[in-house]
């Protein structure tokens, strides 16, 4: 198919370059320099995707990122990236784009079925219809998901790389527009380091669709020279880069496009880097938006922003159509015409909302075409395309036949990022629009995105900025202000706005939010209903929530809503602005966050000795632990079952080393660890230790661990793994905030020491002769030496069984895991991993952090009573509260399955339906003996022995009888690891 | 993003950081249970300058006082607590 919409010459497109592309199926050719959209337009593709929630037909409306209707899906695979704007995807080769909302085809589309059911589908449809309880819902849900959704989400995982990079400058000039880019020469010429970001692949924003001279060159020319001077002064220049949001204290986020959506960089380079700029004084300069204008069928394919029609007709060569309708609100109506008429476009008729128009435009305009004042569109004809217009003018109505609607409702400044760095807004009468004010940070906005109408003055209003900026810094003006020369300087004289919708207009089909299929109907609706708040209204009706935010659209809803209310726009007020101003793709977002590089590995010292042992690994925090070793053709359950019972019955051996573990020393180190513990502390004896909790300031229990003295004023404290970081900013916290006066230091030793615990009754006989004297009795600790190592060996039990921990430094463990391997195998044991740990704790009855420790439960919840000091430990007073006091409380139970069913996490019942009293907190079973036992929290526990209560999982389809028993199914005395 | 001046080390930014609780939620070691139950549980939430307590856990680690507006997130004061404080 050739170009047919394609002007002879001019544009900014490389015609020497043609390019192959696709939209759904069919084989294009564009050139280098289009977007998508401006491809299918010089094609003749007007019909580029559906509305969402009508299907109506749908063209495209701009020519930039405001574009609400064109949304298509481009790339595939791993590079498919949908609701991409066909206006702001340049074209490269091979570029596959598919519309989207519509089924099975863009011409042939079921789902338009919808628009007779329009009537049906008012603002609020679902809060209205969906009643009858959740087994309707089910139903009603099925077709719901079908129609729902923008797009279709990727499915498979990204495969470009991206990165994050922070970066500094004096100036960050956002926008290279005229202003941007007056702004940025004032700057850099003064001497201050600029960062000069553009969205567009090219600089010069308005300068592209309404070419001018400045200083006597060319503008692109001159646009091109700025940036040449901003980086000869050290700064730098980012095109194709999206300023998306301006956070606290200066912070700017830019994302940089290094290939288009769907476009396969280079080799392994990366797709997109978001910069985080902290500059020292921002300027916006983000140009404005055109709104459109409101009239039955104003989301026809062919029915244009007038600007958007400029800039397909100047930028990119292309006639937007063959005979079009310009219809405006002030000088840029003239303007277009003029610019469409030289693009060969046959110009239908001008209609001015005015009832005046004077200036060089008006007057050159009126020589030209047929122009009416006071004159309004009060309907497009065609379906799938423009065919024709009725108007009014000067109360007469009449018919105009045409294919393009040029349409312009007034300028909105883009203010998304002034208004996220808390600054305000000021409602100006003349332009129907709110301007940037008050700016809280370090931000000045300029141009037309400050409400500044005009090149000359936008150029004056750069300039001023960026003196201004480089000033606040303490650099000197230098140069002069760039002005407009030469022909073609006839900027709009006046600015205005054009809200409301014509009489003889229907407002079912005036669409106000193109990209949700919002009404003016919608909003009349909305307000009929009570809706007066614009924050409700923006809900209850979707207005400005797709994907664009409301970028042509909420002005214009907004100013219906005021209407209706007999207000003002700013007495009804704006919804906020948030980031980002256009959408970010979360592989952006993720940066080089992916794969292991989302969170720091810790490595075990014993891993390769893990490997070498066949262990299968598990996550623990941000540690990796061995979870069992199983042999060939064993399973999980059945290795962790083995490990378990060599620990009973004979010995085994486990890495302890990621327990947290801290050295307190110091004259007042026992009085410092009294407020930590809960337990007694200052009594134990040296070479004494004993198990200990933690309490938070709140009274529920923190962690758990022991505590041993090894010399006066030197003790050790374990905690759990999860818990090591948080103790460790516990200690700081109480040394340093709440009792600086005592003399005592505290080092996280964590890391520094690696822990093996050999537990069983042939541990004592092993340790005995691999050091050569008897070991520590229990809760005992002894210094000596392992395989030529010296050593810290601790009485202490886990399993139940007469067990001890053998610390040594990290780097010098190696032998002596591999010394009491040895010794282990010989007595028919082994290493065991995580699940044989839990195996033998939860038949012990040991609470652990993450389980029974869940941030909810007290010292009493968990039968620790006997424990507590009278007094002085963190947590004692809030222990007080009568609430603590109260025995229906969750408290610690053991749980014995009577249907050989007890799934970990399930609630726990007095009978079936019932409400939950409690749920499993750790599941497992016996290790000599059969069945499942666990440990559960269930309200007032320890008073229902014996009871015997339902435990159901309903998201596992578990269910089954237990018993409640105290917590305790082995060796209740204790005799066994004692020795 | 928030920019914190970290009296040791200078401008940083907020992600080196922990927030640790407003200066007046601080229980002391000696608190009775009416206090502690006061303090923990009864709770200003200003909108306007707050006192709190922070630490640079990724940098100095020192713990640091600092006056931030909970609605502007402006930060006036940023100073070592205790004052006497040293990092570590």
């Amino acid at each position: 198919m050739s170009a047919t919409f394609r002007v002879a010459s001019g544009g900014l497109i490389d015609r020497t370059r043609t390019i192959g592309f696709s939209f759904d199926g069919r084989r294009l050719e564009g050139h280098v320099g289009d977007t998508l959209a401006s491809a299918l337009l010089a094609n003749g593709v007007r019909l580029m995707g559906r509305g969402f929630k009508y299907h109506r037909p749908r063209g495209v409306l701009g020519a930039g990122v405001e574009e609400p209707n064109a949304l298509v899906g481009v790339g595939a695979d791993g590079r498919y990236e949908p609701n991409t704007r066909a206006t702001d995807i340049f074209l490269y080769d091979g570029l596959t784009a598919t519309s989207q909302n519509r089924w099975p085809s863009l011409g042939f589309d079921l789902g338009a079925v919808n628009q007779l059911i329009a009537p049906f589908i008012p603002a609020g449809f679902y809060y209205k219809t969906f009643f009858g309880g959740p087994r309707l819902w089910a139903f009603y849900e099925r077709f719901i998901r079908m129609a729902a959704g923008l797009g279709a989400a990727p499915t498979l995982p990204e495969t470009d790389a991206f990165d994050h990079r922070a970066a500094f400058c004096d100036v960050l000039v956002v926008g290279a527009g005229p202003a941007g880019l007056a702004a940025a020469r004032a700057a850099a010429l003064s001497g201050a380091r600029v960062i000069l970001v553009e969205q567009d692949l090219r600089l010069g924003g308005a300068l592209m669709r309404d070419p001018a001279e400045i200083g006597g060159q060319d503008g692109l020319e001159w646009a091109a020279a700025v940036a040449d001077l901003v980086r000869e002064r050290g700064g730098r220049v980012l095109t194709r880069a999206t300023a998306s949001g301006f956070h606290d204290h200066g912070l700017v986020n830019v994302v940089e496009r290094r290939v288009e959506a769907g476009e396969a960089p280079a080799g392994s380079a990366l797709a997109q880097r978001i910069w985080q700029v902290r500059a020292r004084r921002v300027v916006l300069a983000q140009g404005a938006i055109e709104r459109p204008l409101l009239f039955s069928g104003n989301d026809r394919p062919g029915v244009m922003l007038a600007s958007a029609a400029r800039t397909y007709a100047a930028r990119f060569g292309v006639r937007p159509g063959s005979r079009a309708l310009v219809a405006g609100c002030d000088d840029n109506a003239y303007l277009t015409a003029l610019a469409l008429a030289d693009a060969g476009l046959e110009i239908a008729a001008v209609l001015d909302s005015r009832v005046e128009a004077v200036g060089p435009l008006a007057e050159t305009a009126r020589r030209r075409f047929t122009c009416h004042l006071d004159g309004a569109v009060i309907a497009a004809r065609g379906l799938a395309g423009v065919t024709g217009a009725r108007l009014s003018a000067g109360g007469r109505m009449f018919d105009v036949r045409c294919d393009l609607i040029a349409v312009s409702g007034g300028q909105t400044p883009v203010v998304h990022l002034h208004m996220q760095a808390g600054g305000d807004l000021a409602w100006e009468e003349t332009s129907g629009a709110f301007n940037p004010t008050g700016p809280r940070q370090n931000q000045d906005s300029a141009g037309a995105g400050a409400g500044i109408q005009g090149l000359a003055a936008g150029l004056a209003d750069g300039w001023r900025a960026g003196v201004e900026a480089a000033a606040a810094l303490g650099f000197k003006a230098n140069g002069e202000a760039p002005i407009p020369t030469g022909p073609g300087i006839a900027a709009p004289s006046s600015s205005g706005a054009a809200y409301a919708l014509p009489a003889g207009s229907k407002p079912k089909t005036a669409f106000i939010d193109f990209q949700n299929d919002v009404t003016a109907s919608d909003v009349d609706l909305a307000w009929r209903e009570g809706y007066r708040s614009v924050e409700h209204l923006k809900r209850y009706t979707t207005l400005g929530m797709a994907s664009d935010q409301g970028k042509t659209s909420n002005l214009v809803g907004l100013a219906r809503m005021a209407a209706a209310l007999g207000k003002t726009p700013p007495e009804v007020g704006l919804t906020t602005f948030r980031p980002p101003y256009t959408p970010v793709t979360f592989g952006a977002l993720a940066g080089d966050a992916v794969g292991h590089q989302v969170a720091p590995n810790r490595r075990l010292p014993l891993h390769d000795d893990h490997v070498a042992a066949g262990a299968v690994w598990q996550p623990s925090g941000y540690w990796t632990r061995p979870r069992a070793y199983p042999a060939a053709g064993e399973t999980l359950a059945d290795a962790a079952l083995r490990e378990a019972r060599a620990v009973r019955l004979s010995v085994g051996m486990v890495d302890v080393s990621t327990l947290g573990k801290f050295e307190i020393v110091g004259p007042d180190a026992a009085a410092f660890l009294e407020r930590i513990c809960a337990t007694g502390v200052a009594k134990l004896g040296i070479g004494r230790g004993r198990y200990t909790i933690m309490l938070r300031e709140d009274g529920i229990v923190a962690d758990d661990g022991t505590v041993w003295r090894l010399a006066e004023n030197r003790f050790l404290m374990t905690s759990s793994t999860g818990g090591a970081d948080t103790m460790a900013a516990h200690l700081s916290y109480v040394r340093r905030v709440l009792a600086p006066e005592l003399r005592v230091m505290s080092t996280a030793v964590q890391e520094r020491w690696a822990g093996i615990a050999v537990a069983g009754p042939r541990a004592i006989a092993i340790l005995a002769d691999l050091t050569g004297a008897p070991p520590p009795g229990h809760m005992s600790v002894a210094r000596t030496v392992l395989a030529g190592c010296a050593i810290l060996l601790l009485g202490a039990s886990y399993s139940g069984e007469r067990a001890f921990e053998v610390y040594a430094p990290s780097h010098a463990v190696g032998p002596i895991w591999r010394a009491l391997a040895d010794r282990v195998a010989a007595c028919g044991g082994g290493p065991y991993g995580l699940d044989a740990m839990e195996l033998l704790r939860i038949e012990k009855g040991h609470i652990v952090t993450g389980a029974e420790v869940d941030g909810r439960m007290s010292p009493h919840d968990l039968g620790l009573t006997r424990m507590l000091r009278k007094r002085g430990y963190i947590g004692w007073a809030a222990l007080q509260r009568s609430d603590f006091q109260r025995p229906d409380r969750l408290r610690l139970v053991g749980l014995e399955a009577l249907d050989g069913v007890l799934p970990e996490g399930a609630m726990i019942l007095p009978k079936a339906g019932a409400p939950a009293q409690g749920h499993v907190s750790s599941a497992g079973r016996r290790v000599l003996g059969e069945g499942a036992i666990g440990l559960g929290l269930v309200e007032a526990g320890p008073d229902r022995l014996g009871e015997v209560m339902i435990a159901s999982s309903p998201t596992r389809g578990l269910t089954g009888r237990v018993k409640l028993t105290a917590p305790m199914f082995h060796d209740p005395d204790g005799e066994r690891y004692r020795g | 993003m928030m920019l914190i001046a970290c009296p040791h080390c200078g401008p940083r930014a907020h992600t080196e950081f922990s927030y640790a609780r407003t200066m007046d939620a601080i229980l002391p070691l000696a608190v009775s249970a009416a206090d502690a139950a006061r303090i923990l549980y009864e709770r200003e939430n200003p909108r306007g300058p707050s006192q709190e307590l922070w630490r640079h856990t990724h940098g100095c680690r020192s713990w640091l006082r600092l006056t931030r507006h909970t609605a502007t997130h402006v930060i006036t004061e940023v100073a070592p607590w205790p004052p006497t404080g040293t990092p570590g």
